[in-house]
């Protein structure tokens, strides 16, 4: 202790002084949290700890710059962070620093998750700062620090390195020290003289030492994390089981009399490490698309100087502000959201939506960032950066999802703590029964029974399985925002779809076209689209989408009438197109046609047939004003049914459930689409209140109840439902309520989502199923004296073994 | 017998040079990718790819 330091702190009613101000800050940490206790019960110290490595100052976190990375402002003083933890071993880890975190002031909301091991933290800004976040976890033991992609991969790899090293020194250790054992094992004659025994002992006691020192290291570790976090968690019984067996063989090594069992010890924290290694390795498989996810972000963009040429400098892509003018040459992903202003090309945004064609963008085009550019240079310019992005609040939600337990998971922690508990009672009640019958073997079966339980199956049963498939359908499009979805899904009996927006595309498109004059359909295309080229109307969007073969039209002096149409010169001729009315006053009297479904809408396009062509002998826009009598054409337009709509609804009535139609629309409109798809129940003109008692009802008949909507209007209904699915939209990504949101804009998504739902709790039941039977069968088996302790290490390490391979068999299924 | 206090004894420090080795295999990135450079067998050119190809 340096000389002169005080920092003492009162532990258990005495004052104790602290090495530096690490040391005060952790015993502190502890004794107001209540964990007091902790000092009666834990073994002494080594005297030899390690020194603490330097740490980032937590001011670094404060800074706004560098927040902006990975801060999400939610609302005034709201802010949102997802942070890795270091030094999480088990769930017990979890539990600690979810309790501790909630208590903290300021803190509205935390969520751990075992498999990525990163934390969701809500806070407000005026109570808390992250620093102070971070310091708090610092303070329990562990480190925290914003989750970067990059720096998590360095992290993986340090901890890859680590506990390869301690598979091999466990590895060399237990080979060797069973060539040592071998001797006794095949020595049938009593040639072994006792003196070559003790020889082999030593050796044996010799390596197995470190492997208890240093291979175990994670179990011990684990295991004081659970006893300080005043919990059980599988390391508890395993570390005693290890300990035991080692203290037993070296007192018998130093006393040389009595049975030495380091060949077992030393083959059991082989088979365990083993384990735990396939373990992290298919976890970390199944995290790998999300992480695929936070990845897309380039770290550099080309920042382009003035409004133009082409000058410019390389500007590392957090620099980079809205209203910025961005190079995005081919191959390189876009920075940002952002519009096209120059260049075409196209762009693949699959990883955003699962769809693999590339979508082509020209000037005006919305970019999204994390797309690739594929063939042409574009130049945009930066709408939204860093945290406000689509893809980040893809990203958040995909988090907040992982970051929710679901409620199998929640059941499935509680089991495993109350079998911790029934494992140690079973031990001592066999330690006291052998005791009684057969002393010598009393403390291997014990033993036994503490390696062979194994609560961890049924912790891991469902994490694995869930990540899994939050990653599969993420590359399929389909984003999962709360973890309890994937149950719900699978078990829906009834699927209630809303209209527009869903079954329709939500957007305009020509449905029928009626030729009033000698104009034909290309030309009459080609005028309409030239006309509408400025407007934002949807009726314009959806003139200007359809593929004109025929010649480009010049028009000038565009005038655009709100509430009746757009006016233009087109070859010096006046032409009109816009509502009935609108074109009457330029075209005159209107022919008769015929009447249309009250579902459409309606353009006109006409000319001035008072024109004299003799002043504008250049005149040549192909209309006829001896023939036509100035009405040209009537465009139709109608809110069209997505492609697939008649698939999906047969579809799931093929698969059993039932659907229901539930629209805001006239009864009229939604019996016509009703009958057009096979709906057999549809309701029309419903308020949203109406739709939120319409599911309420359907619950109350024991229906469970799915609700595909937009997912943005709406709310109550989609809270009351079951789950409830949305086609993602773009830009209102951040507003969403829905449980699994449709980025790729396919309804078969739905078939994929429940198909993914149900293989994956079809999978999670198998887990529990196995690793509840396994536990019932070993547990009584070894209490008997059936099972050696090496059995015993195999049938453990296997159950385990049995849940994360018939995940990773599920992960397969769904590649 | 006697040759066992020396085979003994040699066999210990034996485990520890192959851990040693072991050690430095693990530390000069031998270990962390094992699927990759099976892989670069298969490549036609013949310059080794840097760590971060």
């Amino acid at each position: 202790m340096p000389a002169g330091y005080e920092r003492p702190v009162r532990i258990l009613g005495h004052m104790r002084p602290m090495c530096c101000a690490g040391c005060e800050a952790v015993a502190r940490t502890i004794v107001e949290s209540g964990f007091e206790s902790y000092y009666e019960t834990r073994d002494p110290l080594s005297g030899y700890e390690a020194l603490p490595v330097d740490l980032p100052p937590l001011a670094v976190f404060d800074d706004p710059s560098a927040q902006r990375q990975f801060v999400a402002f939610v609302g005034a003083y709201e802010r949102e962070a997802m942070l890795a933890l270091d030094g999480i071993r088990c769930a017990a880890c979890v539990w600690l620093n979810e309790r501790f975190l909630r208590r903290a002031p300021g803190v509205s909301s935390v969520s751990v998750n075992y498999v990525t091991r990163r934390a969701q933290i809500a806070w407000d800004n005026r109570v808390t700062t992250l620093g102070q976040i971070i310091g708090a976890v610092r303070a329990l033991g562990y480190d925290a620090y914003p989750f970067e992609p990059e720096k998590q991969r360095l992290r993986n790899a340090a901890e890859d390195r680590a506990g390869l090293w301690r598979l091999f020194v466990a590895g060399f250790g237990a080979m060797q020290v069973m060539m040592y054992a071998a001797p006794r094992y095949l020595d049938d004659t009593g040639t072994l003289s006792a003196e070559s025994e003790q020889i082999m002992r030593w050796a044996s006691l010799f390596l197995t030492a470190p492997v208890i020192a240093f291979s175990c290291g994670p179990f011990f570790s684990s295991a004081l994390a659970d006893l300080r976090a005043r919990r059980l968690g599988i390391d508890v019984p395993v570390s005693l089981g290890i300990l035991a067996g080692f203290a037993a063989s070296a007192w018998a090594t130093l006393a040389s009399s009595g049975e030495v069992y380091f060949d077992s010890i030393t083959m059991l924290v082989l088979l365990l490490l083993g384990a735990r290694r396939l373990e992290t390795s298919a976890r970390r498989k199944a995290s790998a698309s999300l992480d695929r996810l936070a990845r897309w972000m380039p770290s550099f963009a080309f920042r382009l100087n003035g409004f133009f040429g082409a000058e410019g400098e390389r500007v590392a892509a957090h620099e980079l502000r809205a209203e910025d003018r961005v190079l995005v040459a081919p191959g390189e992903i876009v920075p940002g959201d952002g519009l096209v202003i120059d260049g075409r090309s196209s762009v693949d945004e699959s990883l955003l939506t699962g769809e693999s064609t590339p979508v082509v963008k020209r000037e005006g085009s919305c970019l999204i960032g994390g797309s690739i550019n594929v063939d042409q240079p574009l130049v945009m310019q930066v709408t939204r950066v860093g945290t406000q992005t689509q893809a980040a609040a893809i990203g958040r939600l995909i988090e907040r999802a992982a970051a929710g337990k679901p409620r199998l998971v929640e059941a499935a922690d509680r089991v495993a703590g109350a079998l911790t508990w029934i494992v140690l009672a079973a031990a001592a009640l066999t330690c006291v029964g052998w005791l009684a019958l057969e002393p010598s073997r009393a403390a291997w079966v014990t033993i036994a029974v503490l390696m062979v339980a194994c609560p961890c199956a049924l912790g891991l049963a469902a994490p694995i399985a869930l990540t899994g498939a939050t990653g599969a359908l993420a590359r399929r499009g389909i984003i999962l925002t709360r973890g309890s979805a994937i149950e719900s899904l699978a078990a829906i009996t009834d699927i209630v779809v809303d209209k527009t927006g869903t079954l329709t595309e939500a957007k305009l498109s020509l449905v029928n076209l009626d030729l009033l004059g000698s104009l034909d359909r290309d030309a009459c295309l080609a005028l309409a689209r030239a006309l509408e080229a400025g407007s934002a109307h949807p009726i314009a969007t959806a003139l200007t989408a359809i593929p004109v073969a025929g010649v480009v039209r010049v028009v000038q002096q565009v005038i655009h009438f709100a509430g009746g149409g757009v006016e233009a010169l087109v070859d010096g001729r006046r032409v009109r197109i816009g509502s009935h009315r609108f074109v009457t006053e330029l075209a005159g009297p209107p022919p008769s046609l015929s009447a249309r479904p009250s579902s459409e809408s309606q353009v006109y396009l006409g000319f001035d047939p008072g024109f004299d062509p003799e002043f504008d002998p250049g005149f040549d826009a192909g209309f006829d004003p001896e023939i036509d009598s100035g009405w040209i054409a009537r465009f139709c337009l109608a809110d069209s049914l997505r492609p697939d709509a008649l698939a999906l609804i047969v579809g799931l009535r093929t698969q059993g459930l039932e659907v229901h139609l539930l629209s805001g629309d006239d009864q009229s409109v939604v019996d016509e689409v009703a009958a057009q798809l096979g709906f057999a129940h549809a309701q029309g003109g419903a308020s949203p209140q109406a739709k939120h008692d319409y599911v309420k009802g359907l619950q109350r008949a024991g229906r469970r109840v799915a609700m595909l909507g937009d997912g943005l209007n709406d709310a109550p209904v989609l809270a009351q439902a079951d789950v409830s699915i949305a086609m993602g939209q773009g830009a209102t990504l951040a507003q969403q309520h829905a449980d699994l949101v449709l980025l790729s804009g396919k309804l078969s998504g739905v078939f994929e989502a429940r198909r993914i739902a149900r293989l994956t709790l079809a999978a999670i039941r198998q887990n529990f199923g196995w690793a509840l039977a396994y536990n019932a069968v070993a547990v009584p088996a070894a209490a008997f004296g059936l099972i050696g302790p090496w059995e015993a290490a195999v049938g453990m390490a296997a159950s385990s073994l049995v849940v994360v391979l018939n995940s990773a068999r599920l992960l397969a299924a769904l590649r | 017998m006697e040759s066992l206090y020396l085979l003994v004894p040699l066999s210990v420090a034996l485990v520890g040079l192959t851990g040693w080795v072991f050690w430095i295999a693990l530390h000069c990135g031998q270990f962390d990718d094992l699927d990759r450079p099976g892989l670069d067998l298969l490549d036609d050119d013949d310059k080794p790819r840097g760590p971060s190809a």
